[in-house]
């Protein structure tokens, strides 16, 4: 029987590997998307939670769909900054963005 | 039904996965999709069916073309390394992996300890457009409202880091 720790389980690891790439990438574009992943991963877990009866009634699911909106403005405006940025240095890797190194 | 919980889930991952690995940005949007239609699926198998149509229609839809139009506008080409840590490689495997550790303890021990006991779970308590919706424009009616002030903001901001300097 699948319950709660699984979907929770599947979340922990879906935010690790967009943790994983964040770190780990040099492309911009890539690395607004590893966000994406980890902002899912929240979302699998709040209606696992709305699921499993952890929380009241379908709340999880209203705060997922605020989620989307957040994820949304997220996308927009991260790609209008590299899409900027790429414009100041002709390259989105973040190797080349090293201005405010110490 | 459990299998299902398992193709999905395996979808979710290894979409995710390849994200990461991935050479040309173009491919880990494809791979991204992938992982957004295998977490609507799960999202069907937890009842929740509005937040799944909604999962493909903005994630998988809108946010994704939006990605893909970049990619293209900007014509990138392929990027010799692949990988590169910002700091010391060791450092971060190790902390991602112990946070991933730590992670996995705390839920098997909340499995273990009856934290996260699934007794009280409601029965026929589905989350169609109409349930939703009804608990979005009702007790969550001022929220929602702010949401259009972000996507305002959103909007301006987007516009505004994009246009050509005069």
């Amino acid at each position: 029987m699948v319950g709660l720790q699984h979907y929770l389980l599947l979340s922990a690891i879906l935010f690790s590997i967009g943790i994983f790439g964040i770190l780990v990438r040099r492309n911009l574009l890539v690395i607004l998307m590893c966000v994406e992943i980890m902002l899912s991963a929240a979302n699998v877990a709040l209606v696992a939670f709305s699921r499993f009866g952890v929380g009241h009634g379908l709340d999880g699911q209203v705060v997922v769909l605020f989620n989307f909106v957040i994820a949304a403005c997220e996308a927009s405006v991260g790609l209008g900054l590299i899409v900027a940025a790429f414009r100041c240095k002709e390259t989105v890797s973040v190797d080349a963005f090293r201005l405010l190194k110490g | 039904m459990d299998y299902l919980f398992y193709l999905f889930a395996a979808i979710t991952v290894v979409g995710a996965f390849l994200v990461v690995v991935n050479r040309s940005p173009i491919a880990s949007a494809m791979s991204l999709i992938a992982s957004f239609f295998g977490m609507a699926g799960l999202f069907v198998l937890m009842d929740a069916h509005f937040v799944a149509i909604m999962q493909i229609l903005l994630y998988a839809g809108a946010i994704m073309v939006l990605f893909v139009f970049v990619i293209m506008l900007l014509n990138l080409t392929p990027n010799a390394s692949r990988f590169k840590a910002i700091a010391g490689t060791r450092l971060i495997l190790g902390g991602a992996g112990l946070y991933l550790g730590g992670l996995l303890m705390l839920i098997i021990l909340g499995a273990t300890k009856g934290q996260l006991s699934t007794d009280g779970a409601p029965a026929g308590l589905v989350g169609s457009v109409e349930s939703v919706g009804e608990l979005l424009l009702g007790q969550y009616i001022v929220p929602f409202e702010f949401t259009s002030v972000v996507l305002l903001i959103a909007v301006i901001g987007s516009v505004y880091l994009t246009k050509k300097k005069v």
